[in-house]
């Protein structure tokens, strides 16, 4: 089994409007640019073996987002670079656009699974405008309390009447201004399951109504879980991560 | 100066493709604007994902960030979405670094590179704020000015413009960023005084400062109003290509843009002959860089922007002298320790030149293509595109053999002096190509790509009538009729409709302008896009302002008509280009200049230039694909540079 490796990213800011191919495609450069012994696929073109977690949907920001990187075999000279992971963070982060930066990154244990199938939950942070702080608050609470939520849905040319309902794990008004008015945005907090059919931010936006506009939304964390616990793909210590976040933030605004 | 980000930001949610708003490309400036420094917005009239790789563009935007005197930044035409957004909101043109407003900056560039973006020019001058016409401006609004190929006939866009600059832009950016800087900082509002100080700098144009005058309808002269202002505008060259290593940063975008690579443009220049092509003519003479330098660009380049393709640009890039040595030092690692493509946009039509381009290609040989451009070898004397049959098969021998699947053929009609038969060549040629392909695989696709040839000004065929559309598409359906049932080949063309269009902004005079404002006020922006293309559009403009096609388009020129760019020299003597009109017309063909004997053109004499080659040997194979015989290891009549002309 190949050495690899798994990163903890940001994106935020201006980048945020980039495709989730858009970062991959800057991910194939970076790790060129930092000379990181990526191994390669086989064939007639070979492609570094990164693999990208859940897509962001374009326009989102994110603290928590990952790739798993396959090393090639050890090449002696070049060890001492994977020694000093916390060197690597920074060098990779020059190396990538101003908004992305490395906030995390550890050697993988043998068998882990590919982020895509590891990962069940998300938890966002959603600004919405349109509605006040407690209007959407009673809003919230119904949505919560209905059995079912129906919304539909287009996959290859037909249309589904999918049940958003049990992606919605939590929702919470998390910070709004007192007395504000319609106009002055109020954040959600909800926490997404990926399977077996996610749903989007903006679908359960939609879902609180015609009249709730979507402002920002950040993907906050990933989460894997089992039996009961949950975990990170990669944490990041509370300091390391205000810290980072902050220091990207004022990087990209 | 105010970033207009917080009123940009909230459009992109609801736009197609917001990357292409955002800046931050790996290589942008960050430009701190100040007093004593001229602002420069630099603008390409296309989209982001056309306009981005433009190398001109970049070179232009390094060297002004570079001066202390001056500020670059760049902007790109919103797509239909963003403009509509923007309008609606109030937001005017804007730049990708800063944000700013497009009227904060002195002066608005565009780079023209085909005709068809004109109505966009005058869309972005509205959208940034300014009035369309120059004749309408304020004094502290900015200058406009534009360059590129299509600069070389301006006069359709000379009542938006205020300078148009001719030929290489590497030298003449600075004088005239002295020349408008001192201007400004003197606090003059006259700005009649700030454009006969440019008219004044070599290659530089004020159209309003030359009077058309008209006699019996046919144009008299464009003669000078001011003593400021040259009879006579030449072209400004690029004596040695060592000296502009440029881009040294080249801008690595966060979204897909065309041509996805590094560049590093080996020649400038092209010595052919094809006397359809308006930039092998305009950009001569050639100009090679020194291969030590172009491998160094290369080696830095990759380094700096973790692509792992490379482009070597030219206008035919297997005419490089030093391309073996180039593709090998890439191939060997001697650029970089990682694995690299190599791309040459321009191949020539013979069997050495697949060997090189099989040789590089790291990637899926999915697909190589040719520009025989004429289906006869009658009709390539009359273009003088000196390629053979067996140049051909050879050429398309070579690549099915080194397991290329698909083969594309590019070809041109309603070229002058054009038959039926050769029309039918074409099929024919393509046809052969199938049956050559099959000796190695079972099923070659050979594909026929066909466009409608447009005249163009500084060339021989500048006198040629243009084919109408019921003519192209006439041939298109002898084309179609005559592929039927030939496996293996499949036809593309172009449609006849936009051929014409760029036909009346190729060779029209200054009254085209009243034409295309007529035609952008009707909403006919992105021409160039067959989404957003509209001909009844120009047919109601050309109708409303007395003019036709046929007058414009249609009809040949005689030798004693004064053209609407006789007053404007890319370097080409009008005798020169005569005879070889009069050559074309008679099938006669003529040689590479590089290699052989001056045909006194002027490109060089007049200029006090000379072909500058990286290497004194012709470039293997080099009789191929020009019908001449030149031996390997001739020495040959040109200037050499070796590796220690780098600098």
């Amino acid at each position: 089994m190949a050495d690899r490796l798994r990163i903890r990213f940001v994106k935020l800011g201006k980048v945020r409007f980039t495709s989730h191919r858009d970062v991959a495609r800057m991910w194939e450069r970076a790790v060129r640019r930092s000379s990181l012994p990526v191994a390669s696929s086989n064939g007639f073109n070979p492609r570094p073996l990164l693999a990208f977690g859940l897509a962001l949907p374009t326009g989102a920001e994110s603290l928590a987002e990952y790739l798993d990187v396959t090393l090639a075999p050890i090449d002696p000279s070049r060890a001492e670079n994977l020694d000093d992971l916390g060197c690597l963070a920074v060098t990779l982060s020059d190396a990538l656009p101003v908004g992305i930066d490395v906030v995390a990154l550890s050697r993988l244990a043998g068998g882990a699974d590919s982020l895509q199938q590891e990962v069940t939950l998300c938890s966002w942070d959603l600004e919405v405008r349109g509605v006040t702080a407690s209007e959407l608050a009673g809003r919230v609470e119904r949505l919560l309390d209905a059995p079912s939520v129906s919304m539909q849905r287009e996959r290859k040319g037909r249309i589904f009447d999918d049940d958003l309902r049990p992606a919605v794990r939590s929702l919470v008004v998390s910070h709004h201004h007192e007395g504000s008015s319609c106009g002055a945005p109020t954040w959600l907090r909800a926490e997404l399951a990926t399977r077996p059919r996610g749903v989007r931010p903006r679908e359960l936006v939609e879902a609180l109504g015609a009249d709730v506009m979507q402002g920002r939304a950040r993907r906050t964390q990933q989460w894997i879980e089992h039996g009961g616990e949950r975990w990170e793909p990669l944490s990041v210590g509370p300091g390391l991560d205000a810290a980072m976040a902050a220091h990207a933030w004022e990087r990209a605004s | 100066m105010r970033s207009l980000w917080p009123s940009v930001e909230p459009l992109l949610d609801g736009v197609s493709k917001p990357a292409r708003y955002i800046g931050g490309e790996f290589g942008a400036a960050a430009p701190v604007h100040g007093p004593g420094q001229l602002a420069w917005l630099l603008v390409y009239p296309d989209t982001y994902e056309i306009g981005l790789p433009n190398q001109g563009l970049q070179i232009l935007y390094e060297l002004l960030n570079e001066r202390t005197d001056s500020v670059a930044e760049r902007a790109y035409a919103p797509w239909v979405d963003m403009e509509a957004a923007m309008r609606a909101a109030g937001v005017p043109l804007f730049s990708l670094e800063n944000h700013l407003s497009a009227a904060d900056f002195d002066v608005i560039a565009f780079n023209l590179s085909a005709e068809l973006v004109y109505t966009n020019v005058l869309n972005l001058l509205d959208l940034a704020g300014l009035a369309v016409r120059t004749a309408d401006r304020q004094p502290a609004q900015p200058l406009v000015l534009a360059g590129g190929h299509c600069a070389f006939n301006p006069e359709p866009l000379a009542d938006f413009v205020d300078a148009f600059v001719l030929g290489d832009g590497e030298e003449v950016v600075g004088e005239i960023t002295e020349v408008v800087g001192s201007w400004r900082s003197g606090g003059s509002e006259d700005r009649g005084e700030m454009l006969e100080a440019l008219a004044s700098v070599a290659g530089v144009y004020v159209p309003s400062l030359y009077r058309v005058s008209r006699a019996d309808g046919a144009l008299r002269e464009v003669a000078p109003v001011s003593p400021a202002a040259p009879v006579r505008i030449e072209k400004r060259t690029v004596a040695d290509l060592a000296a502009w290593p440029y881009p040294k940063r080249q801008l690595v975008p966060l979204t897909e843009v065309v041509h996805d690579r590094l560049n590093v443009e080996v020649f400038r220049g092209c010595t052919r002959g094809c006397r359809f092509c308006q930039a092998g003519m305009i950009t001569r003479p050639v100009r090679e860089r020194p291969e030590l330098q172009v491998r160094e660009m290369i080696q830095a380049g990759l380094a700096r922007t973790g692509y792992d393709e490379v482009a070597l640009t030219s206008l035919s890039t297997a005419d490089f002298s030093s391309i073996e040595e180039t593709v090998r030092a890439v191939m060997s690692g001697a650029c970089g320790d990682q694995p690299v493509s190599v791309s040459l946009p321009s191949l020539r039509v013979d069997a050495f030149t697949v060997g090189t381009a099989t040789e590089i290609a790291r990637a899926r040989r999915t697909g190589l293509t040719f520009a025989p451009e004429g289906g006869t070898w009658r009709m390539r004397r009359v273009i003088n595109k000196l390629i053979t049959e067996d140049d051909l098969y050879g050429a398309v021998d070579a690549a099915f053999a080194n397991g290329w699947r698909r083969v594309k053929l590019y070809f041109l009609i309603g070229l002058p002096t054009e038959r039926d038969e050769d029309v039918l060549g074409i099929v024919e040629l393509a046809r052969r190509c199938v049956e050559v392909g099959r000796r190695h695989q079972r099923s070659p696709t050979v594909v026929a790509s066909v466009g409608g040839f447009v005249p163009k000004a500084q060339t021989p065929f500048q006198w040629s009538a243009q084919d109408t559309v019921a003519e192209l598409a006439r041939k298109i359906h002898l084309l179609k009729d005559a592929c039927r049932g030939v496996r293996g080949l499949s036809l593309r063309w172009h449609d006849p409709e936009a051929s014409v269009v760029e036909g009346l902004a190729s060779r029209g005079d200054r009254r085209m302008g009243a034409v295309i404002e007529r035609v952008w006020r009707a909403g006919g922006t992105f021409q160039e896009w067959s989404e957003c293309f509209d001909l009844a559009k120009w047919e109601a403009a050309l109708d409303a302002e007395g003019l036709s096609f046929d007058e414009v388009v249609h009809r040949l020129r005689s030798g004693d008509e004064v053209l609407p760019w006789d007053h404007l020299s890319a370097g080409l003597h009008r005798d020169f280009l005569w005879a070889d009109w009069q050559d074309a017309l008679a099938a006669v063909a003529v040689e590479d200049c590089r290699w052989t004997p001056c045909y006194d053109c002027g490109a060089c004499t007049d200029a006090g230039l000379e072909h500058v080659v990286a290497s004194n040997v012709a470039p293997a194979g080099g009789s191929q694909g020009t019908g001449q015989d030149l031996s390997r290891g001739d020495r040959v009549p040109v200037r050499f540079v070796g590796s220690a002309g780098a600098r």
